[in-house]
């Protein structure tokens, strides 16, 4: 209890101070009356008694004081006092204050903004179950040396997995899918991005609907009644959140899907645009569920506590292989690769992501060294004041305390204004960084305001302690009379301000080094050539539901109608249809073998993306035909059994022949007379994304007979093809209303989808480093202005013995440029390493790209000599009587 | 300046204390008591007593309320807590130690 006392007496005295002196002072009024009233009964007059009882009694203020330091509370008070000092230093020299604050908020905010999305991306654990436990695991081909070597699953070969291993608790699986959704009330059809998971894939996550419940193991097997899922946004988005859509029916393209159980708000895996969920059965047949040769899937496995990740994976690595020897003729892994899940979610921002963390911390640490400099400035001019202070008693300890606290003032001020940015900055990115994954779980939380609580303090201390050390470690004596007669003072703490220049410098180049890097690369795939026109030409998606258009005349008499009414809308030039536009990305690869050459090593099989086009395909996007022929109307529903390659599959498996009139045959069995074809044409090579290598392709005729519903219309036009995408979308929707479009876009916009985020990364390092080349300038700016006040007398008497001013000026800059020149050279060789560790993300650009490095030099250089040449100018023009007399 | 009030450091609490623990009282009264019982060999310095009692108040061995004294004023009385007895009975054996202690010193 009596602690409890002490500790409300304590709060009491710190938080009443008021109305504790109040009783304080009331308390020694009533002792100088009772004082007062003694000496009357004594016999005194009233004048009298009241003089002597104050003599008595004392210096009032001074016993006040005494009494409250009893209190113990001093320590508050100090640190009142200084912060009141602190403040009325920082408002004697707004411009400093102000700049130093911004300069802090920017630094700190971008800081706090990056850490923010790293520490929800990156770091958080996912919203699963044991999250730890979980695993992806992924096929690989031994083959497959170029890019990620993670290979997706087949269907059978999960099946096999699932049921013949023992190392997990369970394991699902899954793949994207999209569906055009019609509405029953005549609501507007559209497209939407789906997934097909196992009827387990929730348990294995730990994740309960949010209504109704998930697939069961019944539902998840091949020609069952269908059943859907929703995902949160799309259940309030379509139904308005509606529980009673539950049991009813939604209609997937053109099918009737029963919706069993809508999934929480929270849950965003794999993609945040996912809106439906289907089983991973659906619609497919138990001969493409066992196939081992088809690689769609990815696989989730939840490994069993008792046993360790390395066993279980090998597990199936040792099945895997068994699998592949059982079948050697088709496309199967050898191995299996495991990865951990949040690597998985995250793959493909991690880099960016920690090089623009790395980028953000340069810039700090680059704030803070120019907010250094210039204390260290500031310091140098209040030498005289400190020294006296100094002289006066003040210990050093208290003179570093109160310097320390003016620059914490800086940094916190600058903290709370870089807060706000950051809260701004965070969504901003989180909006603008297209396929960010787990964006839901960016937020500023208390992780991150205690983050940003560190980032002040360390700032701070970097920023404060070297200027405050230095401006108070020197004794009275040299301080004065160094102000009072100094021809060329201040030589040491030049040289500290010339090793923070040095960093600033070197960090800066750095920074533009990567800048430059990025910037080049974005550059490059900007103006990408896909291999075909770019201008005036409109594409657009669609996928005719099977239900409707299950037979191929069906799809014929659509897609002729359709082209049909497209040609003859004005200012059309020509109308084609292929299964995709170029750039447009992967729509998959066949395997095939050339008759001639039937033998290959095993995994070694020539293949070739997979696309369909029609006659006008090629003429409607320019792409040129080089040898034979293009398709004609013939190569139709008559079977007719022709292929037309790229340019590239001629070179890498014809090389030095005439492909014209030789066969392929598709798949894996060379004696399958269905799948041979006879090559016509030779086309040019087109990108299937942009920064990509080539692929070979094979093209072949669309409306064949084959089973494609996905098509892409291509249409040039003259001028703008935006115009258009109205007209053509009114000729779909007057063929068949509930088709839904997707993908309305021009070349440029294709390519401008696919470096969004090339885009972003490159501008945004762009912003921290030209931010931090400003403050380099300014930094190199004030050290030479500093340098050159501290010199006047000097140059003052140099140019009266007769030195020329252009040796001044000389001399000045050359004083200015050691620093950057030695930073330069230090920034050049990290900026080298720093492009390597960056090379993933580089596109047509070496790390060692030599534009980029004369560029970012050459800017350098430039802003180091404007912020050098006013202080040398001013130098230059010293005027030596002006000088010597200033004193 | 050897004025006679000079207290040996520390023995103001054990004064106050020791005062306070048969009635409670208010500042002016503590003092005069000191003052009183010691023959005016002590005089409690007001610089002194209110630090002090504030010290003491701290500690939690004296606590004070408001009330009204014989002539009708408000005034601010101090009164013993059992913490405070106990404070009170620790510090006098000590005192008494060290007293003898002196004593046989300057006394042998």
């Amino acid at each position: 209890m009596r602690w409890v006392n002490r500790v409300w007496k304590s709060m009491a005295t710190l938080f009443r101070r008021g109305s504790e002196t109040a009783r304080l002072d009331e308390e020694m009024r009533f002792h100088l009356e009772q004082e007062e009233a003694e000496r009357i009964r004594q016999g005194a007059t009233p004048e009298q008694a009241r003089r002597e009882a104050r003599r008595e009694f004392g210096n009032p203020a001074l016993l006040r004081d005494k009494a409250r330091q009893g209190w113990s509370w001093g320590w508050v008070e100090t640190i009142v006092r200084d912060v009141r000092f602190g403040l009325r230093g920082l408002k004697r020299s707004p411009g400093f204050s102000v700049t130093a604050i911004v300069v802090m908020s920017l630094c700190i905010g971008a800081t706090t903004a990056l850490f923010t999305v790293v520490h929800a991306v990156l770091m958080k654990p996912l919203p699963f179950r044991d999250p730890d436990k979980l695993v992806m695991v992924y096929e690989h081909f031994r083959a497959n040396t170029s890019g990620s070597p993670y290979d997706s699953v087949a269907p059978g070969d999960f099946y096999d997995w699932r049921a013949k291993t023992h190392g997990f608790e369970d394991m699902g699986a899954f793949y994207p899918w999209n569906f055009n959704v019609s509405g029953e009330q005549g609501e507007l059809p559209e497209v939407v991005d789906a997934v097909a998971g196992s009827w387990n894939l929730f348990h294995v996550l730990g994740v309960e609907p949010a209504l109704g419940r998930t697939f069961t193991e019944a539902e998840d097997r091949a020609g069952q009644a269908p059943v859907a899922m929703l995902t949160w946004a799309f259940f309030q988005r379509r139904f308005g959140g509606d529980a009673s859509i539950l049991g009813k029916q939604i209609r997937l393209d053109a099918k009737p899907y029963t919706i069993v159980g809508v999934l929480p708000s929270w849950f965003s895996y794999p993609y945040a645009n996912v809106q439906l969920w289907v089983p991973f059965s659906n619609g497919r047949t138990s001969e493409w569920l066992g196939r081992h040769g088809d690689h769609w899937a990815s696989v989730v496995a939840r490994i069993r506590p008792d046993v360790s990740p390395r066993t279980a994976i090998d597990e199936i690595g040792a099945l895997q292989y068994r699998i592949h020897m059982n079948d050697l003729a088709q496309p199967i892994a050898e191995d299996v690769l495991p990865r951990s899940m949040i690597d998985d979610v995250v793959d493909g921002v991690k880099t960016p992501l920690l090089l623009m963390m790395a980028a953000v911390g340069c810039m700090l640490l680059i704030g803070c060294l120019n907010l250094s400099n210039l204390l260290v400035a500031r310091g140098a001019t209040r030498q005289k004041e400190v020294a006296i202070r100094g002289a006066l008693g003040a210990g050093r300890l208290a003179l570093v305390r109160e310097q320390m606290t003016e620059t914490i003032l800086l940094c916190a001020a600058g903290g709370a204004l870089g807060l706000l940015l950051a809260y701004a900055g965070t969504r901003w990115l989180a909006t603008h960084w297209r396929g960010l994954p787990r964006t839901e779980m960016i937020h500023l939380d208390g992780t991150v305001i205690l983050f940003s609580a560190g980032v002040v303090c360390l700032t701070a201390l970097m920023a404060g302690l070297l200027p405050a050390l230095s401006a108070t470690n020197k004794d009275v004596l040299t301080a004065l009379q160094d102000t009072a007669r100094s021809v060329s003072g201040g030589i040491s703490r030049a040289w500290l301000r010339k090793i923070l220049l040095t960093t600033e410098v070197a960090l800066t180049v750095v920074l533009l080094v990567s800048a430059g890097l990025l910037l080049k690369s974005f550059v490059r795939l900007r103006t990408t050539d896909l291999g075909s026109a770019s201008e005036n030409v409109l594409t657009m998606s669609y996928s005719l539901p099977e239900s409707q258009y299950g037979k191929p005349e069906q799809r014929v008499a659509f897609t002729e109608s359709l082209l049909e009414r497209v040609r003859r809308l004005p200012g059309v030039q020509s109308a084609g249809l292929g299964s995709m536009a170029p750039g447009a990305g992967w729509g998959g690869d066949q395997v095939f073998i050339i008759p001639e050459r039937p033998n290959y090593e095993p995994g070694r099989q020539p293949d070739a993306a997979y696309r369909v086009a029609d006659p006008n395909y090629f003429d409607a996007l320019k792409i040129p035909l080089i040898a034979g022929r293009v398709f004609n109307v013939h190569d139709r529903l008559d079977q007719s059994q022709k292929v037309i390659i790229s340019q590239e599959l001629a070179k890498r498996y014809f090389p030095g022949e005439n492909p014209l009139q030789r066969h392929i045959v598709m798949g894996t069995d060379l004696t399958n007379a269905k799948r041979t074809y006879e090559i016509v044409g030779i086309v040019g090579d087109t990108l299937w994304q942009v920064g990509k290598t080539v692929k070979a392709t094979t093209y072949f005729p669309a409306l064949s007979g084959g089973k494609e519903l996905h098509y892409t219309l291509v249409v040039r036009t003259s001028g703008d093809p935006l115009r258009f995408a109205i007209p053509v979308q009114k000729e779909i929707a007057g063929l068949d209303p509930q088709l839904p479009v997707k993908d309305i876009l021009t070349i440029p916009q294709i390519v401008g989808e696919s470096t969004v985020n090339q885009s972003l990364s490159a501008s945004l390092v762009l912003a921290f480093a030209t931010l931090s080349l400003i403050l380099a300038g300014v930094g190199l700016y004030g050290v030479l202005s500093y340098l050159v006040t501290q010199r006047v007398t000097e140059i003052g008497i140099r140019i009266a013995l007769g030195a020329q001013r252009g040796q001044v000026l000389r001399m000045v800059l050359r004083d200015g440029l050691r620093p950057v020149a030695i930073g330069l050279t230090i920034g050049i060789v990290a900026g080298v390493g720093v492009g390597f560790l960056i090379r993933s993300m580089l596109y047509g650009t070496q790390p060692l790209e030599p534009t980029v490095f004369a560029a970012m030099i050459g800017m350098l250089m430039v802003v180091a000599l404007t912020a050098s040449a006013a202080p040398a100018w001013r130098a230059s023009s010293v005027n030596p009587i002006e000088a010597l007399r200033t004193e | 300046m050897g004025r006679p009030n000079d207290l040996v450091q520390g023995t103001l609490g054990l004064l106050i204390l020791k005062t306070l623990s048969l009635e409670p009282k208010h500042g002016w009264a503590i003092a005069k008591r000191i003052q009183q019982i010691s023959n005016d060999v002590l005089q409690v310095q007001q610089g002194s007593l209110y630090p002090a009692l504030q010290r003491l108040e701290q500690q939690g061995w004296i606590k004070s309320k408001w009330a009204e004294t014989e002539t009708g004023r408000q005034a601010r009385f101090y009164s013993l807590t059992a913490a405070g007895r106990a404070q009170l009975e620790k510090e006098r054996e000590m005192w008494s130690r060290l007293s003898a202690a002196i004593d046989l010193v300057v006394e042998s």
